[in-house]
């Protein structure tokens, strides 16, 4: 086997052991990849098989299953399909997209439906999460069981999260409709059914998983600031919330690019708790949601869902991109 | 690391602790209202599941006239089918989890421990391909499955849809982006010396990460395994799109198709709901350290 001869010590410990012709054969080869490549240049022939099978498993699965499918998705939405014989895909330019702007219902409430849910992520629930993460980082009795509880519904799918609201919602037997003396009345509201205001209850279920997340990330990103930081700003005068506002939070920036990317690509997300409610109709209508009802049930049209899911697509990459501008930029240029 | 060590900052030296003592009282009624909250939903689900249909019927959900046993828990494990959903759930949770931690790990210690030339590219297409919203791989990986032909003796589709692998394999691609990038970042702050002496030893590339790096990284393979175990349980949306039996689906997926079949039984919904509660609740109760530590590993760097 070559590799014991081409053990990473050999060459250079004893030169003059191994045969001439190994040598030469080894010298050029460590010669063209100068400095730079250092560890790569010592490496077995079996080390690099064993690495190439390291990076090519993971590398394929996330081609084939992630990266060929996405390219698929933007062929698909120029084509017209039913999704039933390779050979019905047809070309249709531009239709499915022109069709999807100017003549299908749904599509720009749900966009507004995904700005509306961002806003109010954005606004409301990372607020509030920041919120209790402040509070909870004095020194305060019970900040442990504050921050389980806060934190429980983290753990929880969106999914359930929905129905555990619905039983909450629910026109007849729900709490919140008995808390409002309205149960069993006319003017009872069915919270996920009445389409003015199950977006609402639908974004309120969802402040109630997203503000813990923010919670804990927070949480980390307090103990992270230097202390001496916040003495300064004492020594200078500086009350509670201008320490926070003028010193604390710029601090936390890492944290902040992470939660403000989170936000966004949560609100770009949402599809579960709204599949669950409704499927995404009447009122809940969501991008991601349009995607699957395109392309599931009776009227398949693959064309269409395959257009929806490249809006989608483009507005995720804005969020995406700009993340890993953030946490590789330095990197690559170094 | 000390994320990993103490993940949760429980006390922290307040610069205005002498009169923040007052304002306490404040904080902690307005906390104690949130928390209570926070609660509600949580307790609604529990007591209405606690109590029989026939009862919540005769005295209304908002009381407490009748009695409180666990039948509807019993109803929901048996005649529900909730044992069989738990039991997919498990096979779909374990060998993803444990797939996505052998692969990003593989991936992790390539691009952190050996330079070459594509190391970040590859990186910035894995932590990309975890950020991306599932609906828009949707309709190609649905085809993809539907049109790869496999023997009736592997597949009773005759096709990867209906299987749970279709599920594993892409919860796995899905997942190896993000603990990928956590795990590179984790491997990058080791010394380069320990793989440097393994190196001078003789030790080939698989002994450095199998022997070396991995056995160091047990506290992050702790926090993301934990996590990973709570993000693929919770995932609603590949079963959803590839299994059409039901008798397929994981837990969190089924009780969707639940929701139909109980439309007017919101007892049994309610047990439902508690039951796949329960399996978060308790990686929670024993794990909260760990999945803490999971979830702000990757934000520790940004």
């Amino acid at each position: 086997m070559s590799t014991t001869a081409e053990k990473p010590a050999a060459p250079d410990s004893e030169p003059g052991a191994a045969g001439p012709t190994a040598a030469g054969k080894r010298q050029p080869s460590t010669g063209r990849r100068p400095g730079k490549t250092g560890k790569v240049r010592r490496l077995t022939r079996r080390d690099r098989l064993v690495l190439a099978i390291m990076v090519g498993l993971p590398t394929l699965i996330q081609l084939l299953l992630v990266w060929l499918p996405t390219l698929f998705s933007i062929g698909l939405s120029f084509t017209r399909w039913n999704g039933l014989d390779l050979k019905d895909i047809k070309p249709a330019g531009t239709d499915n997209y022109s069709f999807v702007f100017k003549d299908y219902p749904p599509f720009w409430p749900a966009v507004q439906h995904n700005i509306l849910w961002l806003v109010f992520l954005a606004l409301i629930a990372t607020p509030l999460g920041l919120l209790l993460a402040v509070l909870l980082d004095q020194k305060i009795r019970g900040s442990k069981i504050y921050q389980s509880i806060f934190f429980t519904p983290v753990m929880l799918s969106l999914a359930l999260i929905g129905i555990i609201w619905q039983l909450f919602y629910n026109r007849d037997s729900g709490l919140l409709n008995y808390l409002l003396g309205t149960a069993g009345k006319p003017q009872a509201v069915d919270w996920f059914g009445d389409s003015n205001v199950n977006i609402w209850a639908a974004m309120v279920a969802a402040t109630w998983r997203h503000a813990g997340y923010v919670m804990i990330l927070y949480l980390a990103g307090l103990k992270g600031v230097d202390p001496s930081l916040k003495e300064a700003a004492a020594i200078d005068g500086a009350n509670a919330v201008q320490t926070f506002f003028r010193v604390v939070f710029p601090a936390m920036r890492p944290v902040n690019i992470v939660i403000v990317v989170i936000t966004i690509i949560e609100s770009l997300r949402a599809f579960d708790i709204v599949y669950v409610i409704n499927r995404g109709t009447n009122g809940l209508e969501l991008l991601s949601a349009l995607v699957i009802q395109n392309l599931v049930g009776e009227g398949q049209v693959i064309g269409v869902g395959s257009a929806l899911a490249v809006i989608l697509l483009v507005i995720s990459l804005i969020p995406i991109v700009f993340y890993l501008i953030r946490t590789f930029g330095k990197e690559s240029k170094a | 690391m000390s994320t990993l060590a103490n993940p949760i900052p429980n006390t922290t030296v307040t610069v205005v602790g002498q009169n923040s003592r007052k304002r306490h009282y404040g904080t902690h009624i307005f906390l104690t209202v949130m928390a209570v909250m926070w609660l509600i939903p949580l307790a609604w689900a529990l007591f209405t599941a606690l109590r029989p249909k026939a009862d919540t019927d005769k005295y209304g959900y908002f009381s407490f006239g009748g009695t409180f046993n666990f039948d509807n828990f019993l109803t929901a494990w048996t005649q529900g089918g909730f044992s069989k959903y738990l039991f997919n759930s498990l096979i779909i949770t374990v060998p993803a989890v444990l797939g996505t931690l052998l692969f990003a790990s593989m991936m992790a210690f390539a691009v952190s421990r050996v330079s070459w030339k594509f190391n970040i590219t590859l990186l910035i297409m894995f932590t990309a391909g975890n950020l991306l919203p599932p609906q828009v791989l949707a309709a190609p990986l649905f085809e993809m499955f539907k049109h790869l032909s496999l023997p009736y003796s592997f597949s009773d589709s005759g096709n990867l849809l209906n299987t749970y692998i279709s599920v594993i394999a892409v919860d796995t691609a899905f997942q190896i982006g993000f603990c990928t990038f956590v795990l590179s970042n984790y491997m990058k702050a080791l010394s380069s010396d320990l793989t440097e002496a393994a190196l001078v030893d003789g030790a080939g590339i698989w002994r450095q990460y199998w022997n070396i790096i991995l056995p160091l990284c047990r506290p992050a393979l702790a926090a993301l395994g934990t996590l990973e175990v709570i993000f693929i349980y919770n995932d609603f949306f590949w079963p959803l799109l590839f299994i059409q039996s039901g008798s397929r689906l994981p837990i969190t997926t089924a009780i969707n198709n639940l929701q139909g079949e109980f439309l007017s039984n919101y007892n049994l919904l309610a047990a439902g709901a508690t039951i796949t509660v329960i399996p978060t609740l308790i990686i929670y109760l024993v794990l909260q350290r760990q999945f803490v530590a999971g979830l702000t590993l990757g934000s520790s760097k940004g």
